[in-house]
């Protein structure tokens, strides 16, 4: 196994022109045999995946099945599909304030966050891919470790904190408490980016006369389109899964619709329908935010800066 | 990439800094604060010198939920990162069926934490939920309220269900990134599966199994939403984690030293993990 194990790594050094070389100097017919037996292998590449999916939406298709059935039907009996569809749990949510708000309140500090985020981490991101300055290292390691802190430390202090400013129960208190970990998030994710980009091009373009400012709109920022979309991509998931810190800074009028379903538990016992349906609706903006970035995410996950 | 020296970059790092600083650094001093003094409330508050740390570190419940917390990241670590390779291994490489398998598996990294812990909640329900009455029917008895290992099983199924693709995602980028000359230098060798697998495929994800390893290990250990909307902690003590246990001290009983104490302690350990995490990611990119 040693022995073969230089040769595919010489082979594959010298490239593919090399390889092509050496694969029209064996016998064709045996080679033909070789490749014809890994698609054969590979005819059952699907059943890994669809397997694993399979189970991925087991769970997720019962929430959904809930959500369609009435509090009777669930608690009765176990029924695999509803037998009396109904919609009336989705009703109720859309049409109950208390209910939709939660969305709204959501959005709205999810974007709030993802905008403050990503313009605080484009300028930083680009110092450091570029320059070296005092401290650098540290102050790089430092915002490191706020991505690590864990949000139980921070929910006390940041009530007290944010209760001094007057700014508990609003969305910009959630909006900027997130920014603890999707600012360095955002920078890490940037730089990674940015330091793919050639110096040559920002030389090139302060000797052409451009300022910092109209150079880095202009010209840098089309160039890292995609980083900036893997960046905001992040922000928006962690900030939407986040629910600690979210329900401990917000009482009523920013409350998460995370927190708002934790009502369902009521006198009357639990109200499983209401819950299911609230439930699959907090999965639409994921879903739809994922299906936008899809090409990306790859890319993304690949410079491992998550 | 060589980089110029030059200290003026510190204006373009200045507003993350002011952020972070607002969000990070004025909260760890109030904890430092608290974690010294005492009060009896009406804010009256008086020094209590090293007292809490004193008490925290010999209070069987604090380590209790600390070997809880490394059992369970362990457990998470040897099934997820292994599940997630084979996963990522015999993902399509070209195709339509690429961006349906990276979006349905992405799908649960998105669900809001507590709502995945309420799928769980009622999938394990052995009344209205799907797997908890058929295992039931299977006539293995489950039960995840009222039972201590049934609830640690449904708390692993969950982060395994619930982080895994986080792992394939990672090893996929990694997979993807390998030149397809290494895949027919290994054919003409004849290299097996094995081999292949072994002296190609191991050691270009090297980097991202990094990540991933050290990412769910913090993560593991820093888990919180999920086991509390399944479990609350319970059956009795059995699923309180360190940050269950702490925000219970803290926003429950509004203890304000041991919850801070605590919170040093808990931040300091997150500290010296991320630092391990840091040089190690550094040594590896100088490296290379």
């Amino acid at each position: 196994m040693g022995g073969a194990n230089e040769r595919t790594e010489r082979n594959a050094m010298n490239g593919s022109a090399a390889t092509e070389g050496l694969a029209s100097a064996l016998s064709h017919s045996d080679l033909d045999r070789r490749m014809r037996r890994r698609g054969e292998e590979s005819r059952w590449w699907w059943i890994v995946p669809t397997l694993y999916i399979i189970v991925l939406l087991l769970p997720i298709y019962w929430l959904i099945n809930m959500s369609f059935k009435t509090n009777a039907e669930i608690v009765s009996s176990l029924t695999l599909y509803p037998h009396a569809p109904t919609i009336g749990n989705y009703v109720t949510i859309f049409t109950d304030a208390s209910w939709y708000s939660g969305y709204i309140n959501s959005i709205t500090y999810v974007v709030m966050n993802m905008v403050i985020s990503v313009a605080a981490a484009l300028p930083a991101a680009y110092a450091f891919s570029r320059y070296r300055f005092l401290g650098d290292k540290h102050l790089f390691f430092w915002l490191l470790t706020n991505r690590m802190a864990p949000p139980a430390v921070f929910a006390l202090p940041f009530f007290q904190l944010y209760s001094a400013f007057g700014l508990i129960d609003t969305h910009i208190a959630v909006a900027l408490a997130h920014c603890l970990f999707n600012v360095p998030l955002a920078v890490w994710i940037l730089e990674g980016f940015m330091s793919g980009v050639p110096k040559e091009i920002d030389e090139t373009a302060y000797i052409d006369g451009y300022s910092f400012p109209r150079f880095f709109v202009r010209i840098f920022m089309p160039l890292i389109a995609s980083g900036i979309g893997v960046a905001c991509f992040f922000c928006f998931m962690f900030s939407w899964v986040e629910l600690l810190i979210a329900r401990t800074l917000t009482t009523t009028d920013a409350k998460p619709i995370a927190a708002t379903m934790t009502r369902t538990v009521s006198a009357a016992g639990m109200d499983w329908g209401l819950l299911a349906a609230a439930g699959v609706l907090t999965l639409i903006p994921g879903a739809l935010v994922i299906w936008f970035v899809r090409n990306y995410i790859a890319k993304g996950f690949a410079l491992g800066r998550v | 990439m060589d980089k110029t020296w030059n200290n003026k970059a510190w204006f373009l790092v200045l507003p993350v800094l002011v952020l972070v600083a607002f969000s990070a650094v004025i909260p760890l001093m109030t904890v430092v604060n608290y974690s010294v003094q005492d009060t009896f409330g009406n804010n009256v508050f008086f020094w209590a010198g090293t007292e809490w740390f004193e008490e925290l570190l010999s209070s069987s419940r604090f380590w209790e939920a600390m070997t809880r917390n490394l059992i369970f990241s362990f457990i998470i670590l040897a099934i997820e990162v292994p599940l997630g390779i084979f996963i990522a291994l015999n993902m399509p490489k070209k195709g339509w069926g690429v961006p349906v398998c990276l979006v349905l598996m992405a799908l649960p990294l998105l669900i809001p934490w507590n709502v995945v812990g309420t799928i769980w909640q009622v999938f394990g329900r052995n009344d209205i939920g799907l797997l908890g009455y058929y295992v039931n029917a299977l006539g293995i008895d489950y039960n995840y309220v009222q039972d201590p290992f049934d609830a640690w099983v449904t708390i692993i199924v969950m982060d395994v269900w619930h982080w895994t693709s986080l792992v394939v995602l990672l090893c996929y980028a990694g997979l993807v990134s390998i030149p397809d000359a290494f895949y027919q230098a290994a054919k003409i060798d004849g290299a097996s599966r094995w081999a292949v697998f072994r002296y190609i495929q191991l050691p270009k994800m090297n980097r991202v199994l990094l990540i991933a390893v050290l990412l769910r290990f913090m993560d593991s250990f820093m888990i919180y939403t999920e086991p509390f909307v399944v479990t609350g902690g319970g059956p009795g003590n059995s699923t309180t984690f360190l940050s269950i246990d702490l925000v219970k001290t803290a926003l429950g009983q509004f203890d304000l030293g041991p919850a801070a104490a605590m919170s040093l302690v808990y931040f300091l350990i997150i500290l010296l993990l991320s630092w391990v995490f840091y040089t190690v990611m550094t040594n590896y990119d100088a490296e290379r």
